[in-house]
């Protein structure tokens, strides 16, 4: 399937499962039928005990109404008590038998068929958690996080019931109705119909009510996420929401969507309630009927009172089955709508893979090179971000590159671990394109201080060891020095094993980018990218960081992207970056002779007194 | 010294797999309690305050119930009677047969429309209930102070806000039918025992026992379902740490070192529910082999009592045999339900009784647009935990019209000190005043009107960069929203965008550089059109020159408004009428630039460091540097 397939939207609605029909349902049935068959002992066993449930079932019945037929004779015949209670002891005792066997073969049914459902979502589970991991960065800008927990909580809960909710229990209801109903119709055809006749009524019923209330659920499903996601905002953004107090307006978010989902919630009621009720009546209808029509027919001696108990407890005993038609219809439907999705992420194809030819890199003397690289993100047309970007570094080597915001400065540092793939020109390490390596060998070549962070909810330990969990504890304490952060964890009442919060919420911007920085030095690349990763920390801090970033540098190839002159002016090369070009480039000295661009920051940076808006004002 | 730790980090091998790997998938929060007592009064009475604007309803529902009930028990006895009466031995008695179908039907509509009603009402109210117990809890967290939120994981919340307030919801939908179920298990049994004392007695022997058995089963199986779901939820957890998470993960390269974590725990999860599902299934061969008795028990005792015993009862017998495990099955799980409520309630009521620390005096006053927009910090000490302050002794004043820059260390509290002009926090000792009024008298709504802030991490929400900029100044005008984005220098790259301000951002605004993020919160924060601007690194992940158009654009902007600024690029503040510089929480240096230079202290240190070049700084100290890292 194409890769665009399972989209923002697409994930949120089941429209495009709508459209892609019958033969696409029936695929991902049969899918994942063989995903259960894949464990046939437990399936087996779930078929067997379900069959011989179902005739055990349907037995009792007709012992009961054997055992009543017995007891009329035996009172009518005046029998003395020891006798008659002979006499009835073989129906009883029948009865209890069955009773009970039919339990255990029950429970043997539920198990197993409850047992193929987990082991088969612990498969789905694991691919789930690999390929979520695996897909690719644009995959993941386009596809919002609450979207894919769903799709890995609750539509695979979805599959995890087919075998149960559906293929058990479809079994189970033909059995159970087709042999019932042969058994009543053959006994009494006038009577077996007239009992039988609530079952295409409530089959009927409680299937289109079903398939009504999974439209509704899914779009309950979606009012709720979106709920959950002004919620999940809300909180997240507490501190924006504070600073301009705008609960009253979050407030009216949240109303909105959450009356938007309640009404949904109802209108569930709406459709079940009456639906439950007039199932009900028809039963009961059938049942007077029989009753009518039995009493009729025991006055003048066509059936015994025996067989209409029996017919009567054949009621009982399908009542139950027969809504459960509903269930089992959205069963299927269930599953074909959170299997077509499931798959559908499954299936996707990962644009950012090994090629069948890929080799691991291999690194000799270390060069990068960008030759004529452009690049646009996928799905944004062909908005170019970066045009013919050309530059190389040798090991030891530092680059600088500065620009406006948005110029594409992350984007270089994406494009280099391969986060994306370039759309033209291509990146060389060593005379290999990245494209030919294999990509757990090219990440760890190449090691990446992102902007913008992400901490685990863990302690400072752990998130430092992120990239090597096992390294020793005087490796993570070097790396906190040489980031400037030891002293300070030593401060802290848990030290190293304090835990941060999401995000790092407990410390200060400095703190949380000097973490970044430790956890990177951790690693052991061959390409170093420090993207804007000192903006939040000052001066005489950067200062001794540098000085240990210097030595990490020494045999690697190291770019640095920021603003700040004192950071840049070092490198050995500085590239000045706009609209996705490198409009000047070379050394600090160089650049400053140019009197471009860099010579204007330069200034605004030095002689920060100076208005030198008017002296640049057509600076290119 | 340095060379030597820096040498190490690269020589040093790995010694993988010989140690477990210092990693771990998912948060390990505190395990939390699933069941609580099974009834608690306390918290009965919080949520009965939620249910009482629906007393009519709810006794409405309960009414339908009851005769819903009724008319259950009802059904066998006109059975009953019409085999009895209908067929007598000495002939046919139609008119019994008649009255029997009489009856029969007006029960049958009757409980027709009973259960119409009965679920109609409550499943309406519950969701109602739940509804309402969310929004009381969202609202309760849009007051209570930034140090709960600090400490709280939004996970956390979220779990309660969506998960707790269903469990809320199923107990009260589970506590009206146990009222049903226990009018019929008692109606079964009364029936049973009027028909046939004796056989009522035995039929009804095999209760007790069923009741043994469950009561001997429910503890076991209740740990079993509570490790169910505790597993269930450290997987969900950490399948949600990975998508949040999946750019770290995949730059440095911890898929597979994850995959083998998070398949040990996907693997306790299968096993927790497969034993979950024996302690589920165990009792269905129980009930069915204890109904086999029971019915057993009817027809030799029934079939063959001295004394007659009509052949109507005896099918009654059955059918209420039938129907009698059913109240005991349901309550023994509504049991369960009710004490997971409990659990779910105490949480939900914590939530409730946050206390809101930082609150509006009841006199508190309006702070009004014409104020002075002065800011004044007097003597103020502040800690997040008070044994630790952030902020020790602290004084400066900003006057009217003045913009002021914060410099100092990373960690030395400048943020924390904008928190507290906003009130974010309330101080410890001392005192934050703005327009000359304790920020502690003032309401928090006029104090956020009059303040607006950027804050250091450019938060953004789903939306539009539109109703990004706007945000709750719902009555700005497009022209505003268009204009401030100007001055801030975003109007170009929003109207590069595909839709232009229709354009939609991404989960946290993750299709724009974060440069560019920071300019649409920065023209948030002039839509907001505030007194008292804060700019906390407002600029820092900005180029110099773009950042000197958007300073030339804000200075007419600032005429007449007060400016908090803070930046560590010491050339951003290069307007500032003063600089205050802290360190390690205190003040130690004020003045304007130049006098700061000729001061020579860390202000003056800093400056240099910013433009000169490390080379420039001797060698020793360079390597002194390293050790003695900053003690913020
Ligand atoms: N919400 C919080 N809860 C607990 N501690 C906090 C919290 N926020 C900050 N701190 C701690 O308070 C101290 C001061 O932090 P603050 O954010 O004010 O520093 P800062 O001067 O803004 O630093 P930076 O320049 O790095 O942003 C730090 O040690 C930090 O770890
Ligand atoms: N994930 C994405 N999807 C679509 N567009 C993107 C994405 N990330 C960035 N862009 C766009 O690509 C352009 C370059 O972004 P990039 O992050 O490389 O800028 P930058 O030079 O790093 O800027 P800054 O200094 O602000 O960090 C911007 O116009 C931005 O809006
Ligand atoms: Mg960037
Ligand atoms: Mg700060």
């Amino acid at each position: 399937m194409s890769s665009d397939a399972v989209g923002t939207t697409s994930l949120k609605s089941s429209a495009h499962v709508k459209a892609a029909g019958w033969g696409r349902g029936l695929s991902t049935l049969l899918r994942i039928t063989r995903m259960n068959l894949r464990h046939p002992g437990q399936a087996a066993l779930a078929i067997g005990s379900t069959i011989a449930a179902v005739i055990l079932q349907v037995l009792i019945p007709q012992l009961l109404g054997d055992a009543i037929d017995q007891t009329k004779v035996v009172l009518g015949g005046g029998a003395t008590g020891a006798a008659a209670e002979q006499a009835l002891w073989v129906p009883a005792l029948l009865l209890l038998a069955a009773s009970t066997l039919r339990g255990l073969f029950t429970m043997a049914q539920n198990y197993f068929a409850e047992a193929v459902g987990h082991h088969v979502a612990y498969e789905l589970r694991l691919a789930f958690y690999d390929k979520v991991q695996r897909l690719s960065f644009s995959f993941h800008d386009r596809v919002h996080s609450g979207d894919l927990i769903t799709l890995g909580i609750l539509d695979l809960d979805g599959v995890r019931m087919y075998f149960s909710t559906a293929l058990v229990r479809l079994l189970l209801l033909t059995m159970l109705i087709g042999i019932g109903g042969y058994r009543m119709i053959s006994t009494d055809t006038l009577l077996g119909f007239i009992a039988l006749s609530f079952v295409p009524f409530v089959a009927w019923r409680s299937s289109i009510t079903q398939v009504k209330l999974r439209a509704i659920w899914l779009n309950l499903q979606e009012r709720l996420s979106v709920l959950g996601r002004v919620m999940e905002e809300n909180l997240a953004g507490i501190r924006v929401v504070r600073a301009f107090s705008a609960q009253a307006y979050e407030m009216a978010k949240f109303d909105r969507a959450s009356k938007n989902a309640l009404e949904v919630a109802h209108q569930q009621v709406d459709v079940y309630v009456p639906n439950t009720s007039a199932m009900t009546l028809a039963f009961f209808l059938a049942m007077g009927l029989v009753l009518w029509i039995g009493c009729n027919k025991v006055i003048v001696g066509q059936i015994s009172v025996g067989t209409l108990t029996m017919f009567l407890a054949f009621m009982t005993i399908l009542q139950m089955p027969v809504r459960q038609i509903g269930l089992m219809v959205n069963g299927f439907a269930r599953a074909y709508t959170c299997g077509s999705r499931l798959f559908g992420l499954l299936d996707q194809d990962n644009t950012i893979r090994d090629v069948p030819t890929a080799r691991p890199l291999e690194i000799g003397e270390g060069t990068l090179r960008f030759d004529n690289v452009s690049f646009a993100y996928p799905g944004t047309g062909n908005r170019a971000v970066l045009e013919n970007v050309t530059f190389c570094a040798r090991r030891g080597e530092t680059i600088a590159i500065v620009g406006p915001p948005g110029s594409g400065k992350s984007t270089i540092a994406h494009l280099i671990p391969r986060f994306y793939d370039v759309t033209g020109g291509a990146i060389m390490l060593d005379g290999q394109d990245i494209r030919g390596v294999t990509l757990a060998t090219l990440r760890k070549a190449v090691a990446v201080v992102q902007q913008d962070a992400f901490l685990f909810t863990t302690t400072i330990e752990n998130n430092i060891a992120y990239g090597d969990p096992w390294a020793k504890e005087q490796r993570i304490e070097r790396a906190s020095e040489s980031a400037q952060l030891h002293n300070y964890i030593l401060g802290l009442p848990a030290g190293y094993k304090t835990v941060v919060g999401e995000r790092g919420t407990s410390l200060s911007g400095g703190q949380r980018q000097r973490l970044t920085i430790a956890r990177t030095m951790m690693l052991r690349p061959s390409v170093v990218i420090f993207d804007d990763s000192t903006a939040a920390i000052d001066a005489a801090t950067e200062q001794r960081i540098r000085v240990a970033i210097r030595r990490f540098a020494k045999d690697r190839v190291t770019i640095i992207i920021a603003h700040r002159l004192s950071s840049l002016k070092h490198a050995d090369r500085i590239l000045f970056v706009d609209n996705g070009k490198i409009v000047e480039r070379g050394t600090h000295q160089e650049l400053l002779a140019k009197q471009g661009r860099y010579k204007a920051l330069h200034d605004l940076q030095l002689r920060p007194g100076d208005d030198i808006v008017t002296k640049y004002r057509g600076a290119p | 010294m340095a060379q030597e730790h820096a040498s190490e980090i690269e020589i040093e091998p790995n010694d993988g797999g010989r140690r477990p790997p210092r990693a771990v998938v998912g948060s390990h929060r505190a395990e939390e309690e699933m069941f609580g007592r099974a009834f608690d009064q306390k918290i009965v009475r919080r949520i009965w305050a939620f249910v009482r604007p629906y007393q009519a309803t709810a006794a409405v529902s309960v009414a339908a119930l009851l005769i819903f009930t009724g008319t259950q028990l009802l059904i066998p006895l006109i059975i009953r009677y019409a085999i009895n009466e209908a067929i007598t031995p000495a002939g046919v008695d139609r008119s019994a047969l008649l009255e029997a179908a009489g009856a029969f039907a007006l029960a049958i509509l009757v409980n027709f429309g009973a259960a119409y009603a009965q679920e109609a009402v409550i499943g309406k109210m519950a969701g109602n209930v739940l509804f309402d117990i969310r929004r009381a809890m969202f609202a309760h967290l849009q007051m209570v102070s930034l140090s709960f939120m600090d400490k709280t994981e939004i996970g956390r919340l979220m779990s309660r806000l969506q998960g707790d307030v269903n469990s809320i919801q199923e107990f009260l939908e589970s506590s009206i039918y146990s009222v049903g179920d226990i009018t019929l298990l008692f109606g079964i049994i009364v029936v049973m025992l009027c028909v046939n004392f004796r056989l009522g007695l035995l039929t009804l022997s095999v209760l007790p026992v069923l009741l043994v058995i469950r009561i001997v089963w429910l503890p076991r199986a209740r740990d079993a379902f509570t490790a169910a779901q505790d597993t269930n939820s450290v997987v969900n957890g950490a399948l949600a740490e990975a998508i949040h998470g999946v750019r770290t993960v995949q730059s440095m390269d911890r898929q597979q070192v994850n995959f083998a974590l998070y398949d040990d725990k996907a693997h306790a999860d299968l096993t927790t529910h497969l034993i979950a599902a024996r302690y589920t299934q165990i009792m269905v061969p129980i009930v069915d082999g204890l109904t086999g008795l029971a019915m057993a028990v009817v027809i030799v005792v029934g079939g063959s009592m001295n004394g007659p015993i009509e052949v109507g009862a005896l099918v009654a017998y059955i059918f209420y045999i039938q129907r009698f495990f059913d109240p005991i099955r349901s309550l023994t799980l509504q049991y369960s339900v009710m004490q997971r409520a409990m659990a779910s309630g105490k949480r939900l009521t914590e939530v409730l009784d946050v206390q809101i620390e930082v609150q509006d005096k009841r006199d508190a006053r309006v702070l009004s647009a014409e104020m002075d927009c002065s800011v004044e910090f007097r003597n103020v000490t502040f800690g997040y935990d008070p044994n630790h302050p952030v902020l020790s002794n602290v004084s400066f004043e900003v006057n009217p019209g003045e913009t002021v820059a914060l410099v100092g260390p990373t960690g030395s509290g400048k943020s924390s000190a904008m928190a507290l002009v906003h009130r974010f926090y309330d101080v410890q000792q001392g005192q934050v005043l703005v327009g000359g009024r304790d920020v502690r008298d003032l309401t928090q709504e006029s104090l956020g009107l009059q303040i607006a802030m950027v804050l250091q991490e450019p938060f953004l929400f789903t939306g539009t960069v539109f109703e990004n900029i706007r945000y709750h100044k719902t009555e700005a005008t497009r022209d505003r929203v268009i204009e401030a984005a100007k001055v801030v220098g975003a109007h170009d790259f929003i109207t590069s965008l595909p839709n232009g301000y229709e354009t939609q951002l991404g989960e946290r605004g993750g299709n724009l550089s974060l440069g560019q993020r920071q300019l649409v919160s920065f023209a948030r924060a002039l839509v907001a059109d505030a007194k008292i601007l804060v700019l906390d690194e407002a600029t820092a992940n900005i180029d110099s020159y773009t950042e000197m158009l958007i300073q030339k654009a804000l200075r007419k902007l600032l005429e007449g408004r007060t400016g908090l600024v803070i930046a560590h690029r010491l050339a951003t503040i290069r307007y500032a009428d003063r600089i205050i510089v802290l360190q390690n929480g205190q003040v130690i240096e004020t003045g304007n630039h130049d006098k700061l230079m000729a001061m020579g202290g860390l202000y003056s240190k800093l400056y240099d460091l910013n433009y000169s070049s490390f080379d420039d700084i001797p060698k020793e100290e360079a390597d002194a540097t390293v050790k003695a890292a900053s003690r913020t």
